[in-house]
């Protein structure tokens, strides 16, 4: 698909929102606000042990409670055949636990009753009986030989080991290492976080008992992908299964997975024969759904003496929860976490993966994440950071003379990726430039020399990021073997309004504007006039949803492919109304001219009007189209972010002076938007770096299952943020995009804590795991004898 | 039996002395632009005013609001015109999700209220009880500082219900 450039009035327009309004008084429809007649609530018993056999459980009392209608445990499943669900990574979860609890949290029975106080209530009436087991709670412990086996179930399963997958080629890498004259190793850990977005999960499932009809009304990512898995576990009819994602508040990629409360509220409808809502509670977002990261990473890299960097290693071990629930559609099985070569023409590398089973809650991946690139990324900013101390070498200089040249690209990096499109050097300057780069570097050398014990330390970090984002081609990404294509169809109706159905979903990016604009960018039908419509199976053409920041690469473009077709019919309705041939037809903006013939144009609206009620004889009426888009490559946007802290040597607490990001996502669409979703990811991205932590004891038990745990950034402790841009367009994609939502998630991390480390590099201090709080620094200056 | 005014609207209503001010809003009145994120009083989502004043209503019961004044996000727009506040965030995309939202205007109007001239540091602070997972708060603060110079350049736009 050639890129189209040429102007438009809608392109690079930061127009304001159409789904504002409603938001802002109040008239949203979450889930939660889903209120249907009769609707029973459904509330979830979940197990205190990370690990415990499962005895008995007495349910009589709780059954006997007031407004109770059905207590659910998974003996009652096992009937049904749904004790069990797969994973979108093709393993198996429970849905109800029958024969062990394998995570605090686990879903252990389900109470239906009249109001979600009574089901609540009735909860701690259940008597279970648990015989505990020894918990596994590292990926180092469950490989251990004698570790405690977690997937009994499986059978012929005899250890924990979820996978182990390579890429790249091995004895090149070892040739390079060989020829190096410098090996600079790192060894770090991204530890387990969480999503977290505002509005937990859950749904209204409504089965009605004359039709067969199945609604639910779900806080889901990927209606579709989720109407199929529906219809495959519960072997319902897909015809009669509609799913609904309204209003969602916030994903970040904690939605994309199928969670037990779906399944059971689905079946306890189906049984009792009335509506029932789920709706999930804090604690139970963050201690049994879909975390991120929590990936143990070691490697090396190769350099010469002068900086050029000639190969990586990379050791990873992931901690996989009890089942592997990543949702990751890729046919890798750690993701694409082997783009960790990341901006750098490095000519070797081999990547060793392994996935293992622990004790602890399923479902990586989330977080803004396009399928770990986050620790990819993070991994190999962090060991350049380490290089170019060890080097003595400016970071932003090594980075700037290993970066891949603007025309090496489509570029194929040593792990098997293909780059469509970069210019890093130009990011890089107009990032060091906007922070005033060499100031800094003079004042930290001050700083240095003046001897001030008591002095805050100042440091600098860098973050050169390579994103790898929107899946994806069918030949990589699949979901059950769903290809990944995403969609759109578009219907002009006769006054020239028009309704855009998209196979993805928005949870806050602002679908009903952005693609709206790419509507009136090809058509000249002003975007107030496009309706975009989303989030409803029923009603929209099938979509694998929205995350991993695949929407405007996959439906945006599936959207322009759309609106062209429509044009070309337009095409020939025009010719027939200016009585010309179609070839002497030119398009500008919002109408058809004849070449030459100043004048004579007939406008896109009143050619709708004439698609139904005065098109050419023998052509179908209306005036619309429908495209499945299968994105030849993924979109490799980039970026490069500088941040300077000041670090306190008495407390160990640092602070963000300045944060200068430089973002290139190819075309933007709706600059305001875009900004809105980099800031939105830098203050995610300063979350993991600084506070954001799911920790477990030695017995499993999770720490961070509340807000008063589980750290967030509020407006207090974030800074503001500097952005700026350069524009690199896609050359596959029809307008020139890539993907934007994830980026400073990805890119931010690394470029936080190269900042830290930066400013305690004078004491030797190379790393200090994230969440890096203050203790951990304070701890870190004090054992080096210098923090009073 | 507890009777309490909702956005200047005289309510009345049979509840169990445990029920959540929240679900009082939501459920019995079917006032659901108030929403709940994480029933400890931390993200602040279920903000609403109680006589003016920014409470968490997740974590105080319909009981005590007995007699009061309760403005929620429906009682933010007048006469079919949106508040400053309102009109703030949707100039300066100060929303994503929009489900902050409500809570974020409500403490903001309070803010203004007290202080017609907050300066970054001060609106940052009064907003530090409110939790937003999309925006990164920067364009939050633009949001206020939009609506302080319409409210002071037309008082009247600001004038409570």
């Amino acid at each position: 698909m050639a890129v189209e450039q040429k102007e438009s009035s809608w392109l690079g327009r930061s127009i304001k929102r159409k789904e504002d309004d409603r938001f802002l008084q109040g008239r949203g429809n979450y889930v939660d606000d889903v209120k249907l007649p009769d609707m029973l609530h459904m509330a979830i018993l979940r197990s205190p042990f990370a690990h415990a056999r499962i005895r008995s459980i007495e349910t009589s009392e709780a059954k006997a409670a007031p407004g109770v209608v059905a207590v659910v445990t998974g003996a009652d499943l096992v009937a049904h055949k749904l004790a069990w669900m797969p994973t979108l990574s093709g393993d198996t979860q429970a849905v109800l636990a029958t024969d062990k609890v394998r995570m605090q949290g686990q879903e252990v029975a389900c109470v239906i009753a009249e109001t979600p106080y009574q089901a609540h209530d009735a909860l701690g009436l259940i008597e279970v009986d648990y015989d505990p087991l020894p918990a596994v709670t590292s990926p180092q412990q469950a490989l251990e030989e004698g570790a405690p086996l977690i997937r009994d179930d499986k059978e012929g399963k005899t250890d924990n080991r979820v996978y182990h997958w390579e890429a790249g080629d091995q004895a090149a890498t070892d040739r390079a290492f060989a020829e190096a004259d410098r090996v600079v190793s790192l060894s770090t850990f991204y530890p387990r976080c969480h999503p977290a977005p505002l509005e937990c999960c859950g749904c209204v499932a409504d089965v009605n008992p004359a039709s067969g009809k199945v609604t639910i009304y779900m806080t889901s990512q990927a209606p579709h992908v989720h109407r199929t898995v529906f219809a495959l576990v519960t072997g319902l009819s897909e015809q009669n299964i509609q799913i609904i994602s309204p209003d969602i508040g916030g994903g970040f990629g904690n939605k994309v997975p199928v969670y037990p409360g779906y399944v059971v509220a689905t079946a306890a409808s189906l049984l009792i024969g009335r509506p029932v809502k789920w709706i999930e509670d804090r604690t139970g977002n963050l201690i049994s759904t879909g975390f991120a990261r929590d990936f143990h990473m070691d490697g090396e890299l190769a350099l010469r003496e002068d900086g050029k960097m000639l190969g990586l290693r990379v050791r990873m071990l992931s901690d996989q929860g009890y089942a592997y629930a990543d949702a990751q559609p890729s046919k890798f099985k750690a993701g694409l976490f082997h783009i960790v070569t990341g901006s750098y023409d490095i000519p070797a590398a081999h990547v060793v993966t392994d996935g293992a089973y622990t004790n602890k809650a399923p479902g990586g991946v989330a977080y803004r994440c396009s399928f770990r690139v986050t620790e990819a990324s993070y991994f190999v900013e962090r060991l350049v950071q380490k290089a170019a101390t060890e080097l003595g070498m400016d970071p932003a200089e090594l980075r700037r003379g290993n970066f891949i040249q603007p025309e090496q690209f489509p570029y194929a990096s040593a792990t098997g990726f293909v780059y469509d499109s970069g210019d890093y050097e130009r990011a890089l300057d107009l990032a060091l430039e906007k922070i005033g780069y060499r100031e800094l570097r003079e004042e930290q050398e001050r700083l240095r020399q003046s001897g001030d014990e008591n002095g805050k330390l100042l440091g600098i970090g860098l973050a050169s990021f390579t994103e790898v984002v929107g899946a994806g081609p069918s030949r990589q990404f699949d979901i059950l073997g769903i290809k990944m294509f995403d969609s759109a169809e578009l219907r002009v109706h006769p006054t020239g309004k028009a309704i855009l159905k998209i196979g993805v979903q928005t949870q806050g990016q602002g679908h009903e504007t952005t693609f709206a604009q790419i509507v009136a960018n090809e058509l000249g039908i002003p975007a107030q006039d496009v309706v975009v419509q989303h989030g409803d199976t029923d009603n929209t053409p099938y979509g694998l949803g929205t995350y991993a920041s695949r929407s405007t690469p996959t439906a945006g473009a599936a959207t322009a492919v759309a609106s062209r077709k429509v044009r070309e019919k337009a095409k020939l309705i025009a010719a027939h109304l200016l009585e010309a041939d179609p070839q002497d037809l030119e398009w500008e903006a919002d109408h058809f001219a004849v070449r030459g013939t100043p004048g004579k144009s007939v406008s896109i609206q009143d050619i709708a009007f004439a698609a139904y009620t005065n098109h050419p004889e023998g052509m179908e009426a209306g005036l619309e189209a429908v495209n499945y888009y299968d994105p030849p490559n993924m979109t490799y946007p980039f970026g490069t972010y500088v941040v300077a802290v000041e670090v306190d040597r008495r407390t160990g607490k640092w602070k963000v002076r300045r944060l200068v990001a430089v973002d290139d996502c190819g075309v933007r669409i709706n600059p305001m938007i875009v900004e809105g979703q980099i800031m939105g990811g830098l203050t995610e991205g300063l979350a993991m770096a600084q506070m954001e932590l799911i920790a477990f004891d030695e017995d499993g038990n999770c720490i961070g299952s509340n807000f008063m745990d589980y750290l967030i950034p509020t407006a207090w402790e974030t800074p503001s943020f500097e952005l700026y841009d350069t524009v690199t367009p896609s050359p596959h994609h029809p307008i020139g995009c890539k993907g934007v939502g994830e980026s400073a998630t990805v890119g931010s991390p690394a470029a936080f804590v190269n900042a830290v480390m930066d400013a305690l590099s004078p004491y030797g201090i190379t790393n200090i795991d994230m969440p890096v709080t203050s203790d951990k620094v304070w701890e870190a200056l004090r054992s080096r004898g210098s923090s009073k | 039996m507890i009777n309490v005014s909702v956005n200047g609207r005289r309510r009345s209503g049979e509840v169990e002395p445990r029920l959540l001010l929240v679900h009082f809003l939501r459920d019995t009145l079917g006032l659901t632009g108030t929403h709940i994120g994480c029933d400890t009083t931390n993200c602040g989502a279920c903000t609403v005013l109680l006589d003016g004043t920014p409470i968490k209503s997740c974590t105080f019961f319909a009981v005590q609001a007995e007699g009061r004044e309760v403005t929620t996000v429906e009682g933010l727009a007048s006469g079919g015109k949106l508040h400053p506040i309102q009109e703030g965030f949707k100039e300066e995309h100060g929303l994503q999700c929009g489900f902050c939202t409500p809570g974020m205007m409500l403490v903001s109007k309070a803010l203004l209220e007290e202080n017609p001239n907050p300066s970054e540091e001060e609106i940052r602070w009064a907003i530090s009880g409110n939790i937003c997972r999309c925006t990164g708060y920067q364009n939050i603060v633009k949001a206020v500082r939009w609506a302080a110079g319409r409210m002071q350049e037309q008082p009247a736009a600001g004038a409570p219900v």
